[in-house]
């Protein structure tokens, strides 16, 4: 039987022979000795604990408070307040672990990532070990529903891995050999060997868990607060209860008795328990909760910053936008589209740059390689080739100049390639990086839960920057910077006074990440370098993620603040009312554990994260 | 360095907050914090003393809450 099912029952006993001793028509003695049956059953321990830290000097203890209000009440005849007050206190403990111990329970289920083995290959066996055993480019074996245990390359085999523990996306990515797998994710339906590129301390499940474990070191300015509120509270309350009880009888000649017994109120309230409970706990609810969404928060701290962030500044490249060129327009000015497309794929189909492979991914069909002679590229301008025996010019306004073709001024937002063929203007193709399909969401999502400036940096040109702007609705941008100007740029807009949030990719803003209030880095699962640098983690890369941390720190806030005032409050009541006598034992105990019970229940509720 | 040691048994979380606040308080102790939550202690101390500072420590401790005990590896 576990210590928690002992108290219970203990409790239950207590209960029932409190109950007893009620009912029982006893006078005298035989009264007292009825109720201390219940008393030593449920508060036993707590006596003793009250005797070892007399011992030790530890006076403003809560359970030699405890004692002493309990005995302060049997002294004065209210015996069965005493046990009743025992009785709620070991209640309000019991209630507090049982809590506690759920939500731990609850977050060691969501942040279910660690490999308990690998199935290595040594020697053509397939050997069963701990992950820490593998090294660095052996091989190891997944079956199908098997967790990965180590990062790596897939060798052979496919097969579609469940990344919900780390992402919080439901949906399996189909992976192929030369794919990367990354540990704590599952392998679905077929058998893979996958070489490894991590040893097991530093792969992404083994980094991750150490974060979250992490997160509790971090101490959020509310932790503060009660923490040193905690270390006043108790002694002024305990300083408070022995004035009142000393004071009127001495100085206005009132009965011991009454206000010995209101001091008794004092104490009974003086453990600051439900506040030092559930603002801890609610921190830990709220971070459980978003890393199952895959959200990692690196603290309470930063929790508190992104529930505040009224500045969220985002780098372009890779964070809203793609990060990779597609074609988004094709302007013919003779035949068709698709006419156009195919020319621009052919003249491109010998060019490795990136630009060049989007025309021929968007063209989509094979280019038969003999249409294509006599292919140039002319740098910085473009490329010049023979196809189907017609000479065919692909590239930008200096290119069309050169070879005397008109064509309509660069305003564009991204890159143009004007054709021209046997002096003749064909048409051109925009390329550019589009933005994700859920940036423009995001930000407006963002701008409704109360961002009120959002900001993007880029280093790419001023048009396409603008387009980018206009089209997800950003508040303002600056373009063409290097990066040493986006540090620049944040600090710039750093003092507003209220957090400054930005995010990156992870990918070359460690310095920029590192400068704002907070760095969200995203798309992280994988990149080391990130989860660095990063005070919050996007495990995948979209950009939806990031109003759905803000929503959730919020929550989390708004929990933690109703606890706060809720408990001062009602601490703050019991004592005035007990001051003025309004308020006996039963009250002062109720009101204690009554809180103790709806903060905790409060708190537990952050770990609860909305669906959508 | 940074160490982490797991708590067994720390029950409330008031003893939490005192424990944490006399540990930060032991020489060479350069940051110390004590979750109730994680049933941990993190803490950041002189290495060099570290025996010394973990006797202190689990001394600090038992006077705070006779009944919680710190794993020592």
């Amino acid at each position: 039987m576990s210590k928690k099912q002992k108290n219970l029952i203990r409790i239950l006993a207590a209960a029932a022979l409190l109950a007893v001793a009620w009912a029982l028509p006893l006078q005298g003695i035989w009264q007292l000795l009825a109720y201390c049956v219940p008393y030593f059953i449920v508060g036993w321990d707590v006596l003793w604990g009250a005797v070892r830290k007399i011992f030790r000097g530890n006076l403003l203890d809560e359970q030699f408070l405890m004692s002493v209000a309990t005995i302060g009440a049997f002294a004065l005849g209210d015996y069965r307040e005493a046990v009743a007050v025992m009785l709620f206190y070991q209640i309000g403990e019991w209630f507090q672990g049982v809590a506690v111990g759920k939500s731990r329970r609850d977050i060691a289920a969501l942040m279910d990532l660690r490999p308990d083995y690998a199935n290595v290959l040594r020697d053509g066996q397939e050997e069963r070990v701990s992950p820490e055993e593998v090294a660095v480019g052996e091989t190891i074996v997944i079956h199908p529903g098997e967790k990965i245990p180590l990062d790596g390359v897939i060798r052979q085999g496919s097969t579609a891995v469940d990344t919900a523990a780390l992402t919080g996306e439901s949906l399996p990515q189909e992976k192929a050999a030369g794919d990367r797998v990354v540990s704590g994710t599952v392998n679905l339906t077929g058998s893979i060997t996958v070489c490894t590129e991590s040893l097991y301390g530093e792969s992404t499940a083994a980094r991750i868990l150490e974060l979250v474990e992490n997160a509790a070191g971090q101490k959020a300015r509310v932790e503060n607060f009660i923490t040193r509120f905690a270390h006043w509270y108790t002694p002024c309350v305990v300083a408070g209860a022995a004035l009142l009880a000393v004071l009127p009888p001495l100085l206005f000649s009132q009965s011991w008795g009454v206000w010995v017994q209101r001091a008794l109120v004092f104490l009974v309230v003086s453990c600051p328990c439900a506040l030092v409970v559930s603002v801890p706990l609610s921190f830990f609810g709220g971070i459980g909760g978003a890393s199952r969404r895959g959200i990692l928060i690196k603290g309470a701290g930063f929790l508190e910053a992104l529930a505040k962030a009224k500045t969220v500044v985002f780098d372009k490249t890779g964070t809203l936008t793609r990060g990779s060129f597609t074609v988004t327009r094709i302007c013919p000015q003779q035949g068709t589209e698709q006419e156009l497309l195919a020319l621009a794929a052919a003249a491109e189909s010998f060019s490795h740059h990136p630009i060049a492979q989007s025309v021929v991914a968007a063209y989509g069909l094979p280019i038969e390689p003999g249409r294509v002679t006599e292919a140039r590229e002319h740098t910085g301008r473009g490329i010049e080739a023979v196809i189907d025996g017609r000479r065919v010019y692909a590239g930008n306004d200096r290119l069309m100049r050169e070879i005397g073709v008109a064509c309509g001024e660069d305003t564009a937002a991204g890159t143009v390639i004007h054709l021209a063929s046997e002096g003749a203007y064909l048409g051109y193709l925009i390329i550019a990086d589009t933005p994700k399909p859920d940036a423009a969401g995001a930000i407006r999502a963002l701008k409704a839960a109360g961002v009120e400036k959002t900001v993007m940096l880029t280093g790419d040109k001023q048009a396409v920057a603008a387009a980018v702007a206009e089209e997800l609705r950003l508040d303002e941008y600056r373009a063409e910077l290097l990066p040493a100007d986006k540090v620049t740029a944040v600090e710039e807009l750093l003092p507003t006074g209220s957090p400054l949030v930005f995010v990156g990719d992870g990918i070359n803003d460690a310095p920029v990440l590192a400068r704002a209030d907070v760095g969200v880095a995203m798309g992280a699962l994988g990149s080391d370098a990130a989860i660095e640098a990063a005070d919050v983690v996007l495990m995948d890369d979209a950009p939806a993620k990031l109003p759905l941390a803000v929503a959730i720190a919020r929550r989390t806030m708004r929990i933690v603040w109703e606890n706060v005032i809720f408990a001062l409050a009602v601490k703050a009541l019991v004592m005035a009312l007990g001051a003025a006598g309004e308020a006996n034992l039963w009250f002062a105990v109720f009101a204690d554990v009554g809180v103790l019970v709806l903060a905790i229940l409060n708190a537990m509720r952050a770990l609860l994260v909305p669906q959508k | 360095m940074k160490k982490i040691y797991m708590m067994e048994d720390l029950d409330c979380a008031n003893c939490a907050a005192k424990m944490e606040e006399a540990i930060s308080k032991i020489e060479g102790v350069a940051s110390a914090r004590v979750s109730y939550l994680a049933q941990k202690l993190i803490l950041e101390a002189d290495d060099a003393r570290l025996d010394e500072i973990m006797a202190e420590v689990v001394k600090t401790c038992r006077r705070i809450e006779p009944g919680c005990r710190i794993i020592l590896e």
